[in-house]
């Protein structure tokens, strides 16, 4: 039983690191328009930090089905896949909420 | 900033202490050379992901970041040069060290850079971002007119993008503004016809008898072809007259502009050269001598492991501009790779990049292309997202207003701001 613990430790450290890392490194190409880690600059873009993922997932499925009108977002979001649109929503509802910056 | 004396001190106690590696920074030494938008960048994350972990030197000729991006609005007069440019007081507050100075020698086996004052400065990884250097020997008469002020570039945003503007204004009505657009490729495929637009708007409301000729070396416009030709139409007709396949050849004493097929006398020449790599990376520039190669997954050049180059010098890859925007993404990958590979760490094998380039056809109108770029590691390069990206259907203020807000928000990613 001890070993079966240690065994899933050592397994599931690197996986979630990993999953963690992938998912910063997909976020950061969010930063140019959304600001870094998700805290954007100026009235126009929400603010990703600290945003459910759930709710992210759901608005990023409508705009790549052309359910949520937008201009670069739904052109965009076809060159993610749904598992590193998951890793980019895992990331962002990981970060403490922020309100937009003037 | 830090000064001199203190860098020297710094240098001499690193040299000394023959660990190289400053206390606490336990995974080494980045410098970072360039503070555009990629050498920012590099070193923004560098810290923003490896904290005090990762010892980080920019090193940058200039006092100020000036960006390139938003400066055709300068040339136009929609913004003036102040709001275009930041200082680099953000990244002091990360904790990069930054050395205003520039290096004029790369040593990719002792690791260390050589800066014009004679100093050194020792990396275990070197990011490089040096731009675009131009290619003035391939124009006879070229050099001297950018030289004697006669001819203005603007194409490295700063004292050009003033000079453009003044002489904009100083221009008489009924005067004649010539452009000429340099083979592809170059820095920012759309900007020239970006300016074009912006001029030639300009002139209307202030100078409504001049003329802006565009001459293209280039078969067709580089970018957002469909959308530029119709603002050409609907926003710029009779003032702005532009011809593709017109290749600049020569600038003659007196200012004549020589072309293949006509010689043109303009009161304003802005003449965009064809472009290279910066000069520092000449030596690893291995594709056509002008771009540097670089493998994808670490940036790192083909011909120089250990020195990673980013932003408009490399080869870029297919569908893949030289954009700030993407200056910033590579920058990003790269910090990443290289905080992996002083760590010992497999790098990440499925790096994902995106673009999105804005271009004003009116000072509030502007439209955009977006792409998002994949590593293919069957091929080793990035390739465009099939289906994904795309372009504005139409020029508008709502584009207009996400454009300023997406440079405000670059310009504080790459910059800390």
């Amino acid at each position: 039983m001890k070993a079966w613990c240690l065994t899933l430790l050592l397994c599931a450290g690197p996986t979630l690191a990993q999953d963690l890392d992938a998912g910063r490194n997909l976020a950061a190409t969010c930063a140019n328009c959304h600001g870094t880690n998700g805290r954007a600059r100026g009235p126009l873009m929400p603010p990703l930090a600290g945003m459910k993922a759930d709710l992210m997932l759901a608005l990023l499925a409508d705009y790549r089905r052309g359910a949520q009108p937008g201009t670069v977002m739904p052109q965009i979001v076809k060159g993610y896949t749904e598992a590193q649109l998951r890793l980019v929503a895992a990331y962002f509802s990981s970060l403490p909420a922020a309100q937009a910056r003037p | 900033m830090i000064a001199r004396r203190s860098l020297v001190t710094a240098g001499g106690l690193a040299l000394a202490g023959c660990a190289s590696t400053p206390v606490g920074a336990r995974l080494g030494r980045v410098v970072v050379v360039g503070g555009g938008f990629g050498g920012a960048t590099a070193a923004r994350y560098l810290k923003l992901w490896g904290g005090a972990d990762v010892d980080v030197t920019l090193v940058e000729r200039h006092e100020r970041f000036m960006s390139c991006p938003m400066s055709n609005l300068v040339i136009a007069g929609a913004r003036d040069l102040a709001s275009i440019s930041h200082g680099y007081e953000g990244l002091d507050a990360q904790g990069v060290r930054r050395v205003r100075g520039e290096v004029v020698a790369i040593d990719p086996v002792g690791r260390t850079v050589r800066l014009a004052d004679g100093s050194r400065l020792a990396w275990d990884r070197l990011i490089v971002a040096p731009g675009i250097s131009f290619m003035l020997d391939a124009i006879p008469g070229l050099a001297a007119a950018l030289d004697s002020g006669r001819a203005v570039h603007a194409w490295q945003a700063g004292p050009q993008t003033a000079a453009l503007r003044r002489q904009l204004e100083a221009l008489p009505d009924g005067g004649v503004v010539l452009m000429s657009i340099p083979k592809a490729p170059y820095r920012c495929p759309p900007g020239p016809y970006e300016r074009a637009c912006l001029i030639a708007g300009y002139l209307k409301r202030a100078k409504p008898r001049a003329k802006l000729l565009v001459l293209d070396a280039n078969p067709e416009i580089q970018s957002k072809k469909a959308l530029f030709e119709r603002a050409f139409v609907q926003h710029h007709a009779g003032v702005l007259e532009y011809r593709p396949n017109a290749e600049l050849q020569e600038v003659l004493a007196d200012g004549t502009a020589r072309f293949e097929f006509e010689d043109v006398k303009a009161d304003v020449l802005n003449l965009i050269p064809p472009q290279r790599a910066g000069d520092l990376v000449r030596d690893f520039a291995n594709a056509n001598r002008r771009w540097v190669g670089i493998d994808w997954l670490t940036l790192q050049a083909q011909a120089a492991p250990g020195v990673h180059v980013v932003g408009d010098a490399i080869m870029s890859a297919s569908a893949m501009p030289k954009s700030g925007h993407l200056a910033n993404q590579q920058a990003k990958l790269a910090a990443a790779a290289v905080l992996q590979l002083l760590k010992g760490e497999p790098v990440n094998p499925a790096p994902v990049v995106m673009n999105t380039c804005y271009s004003f056809v009116t000072p509030t109108e502007a439209m955009h292309v977006a792409s998002v770029h994949a590593y293919d590691a069957a091929e080793k390069t990035m390739k465009a997202v099939p289906g994904a990206g795309g372009l504005s259907p139409a020029a508008s203020e709502r584009e207009g207003a996400y454009a300023q807000g997406w440079a405000e928000n670059i310009w504080a990613d790459s910059l800390a701001l």
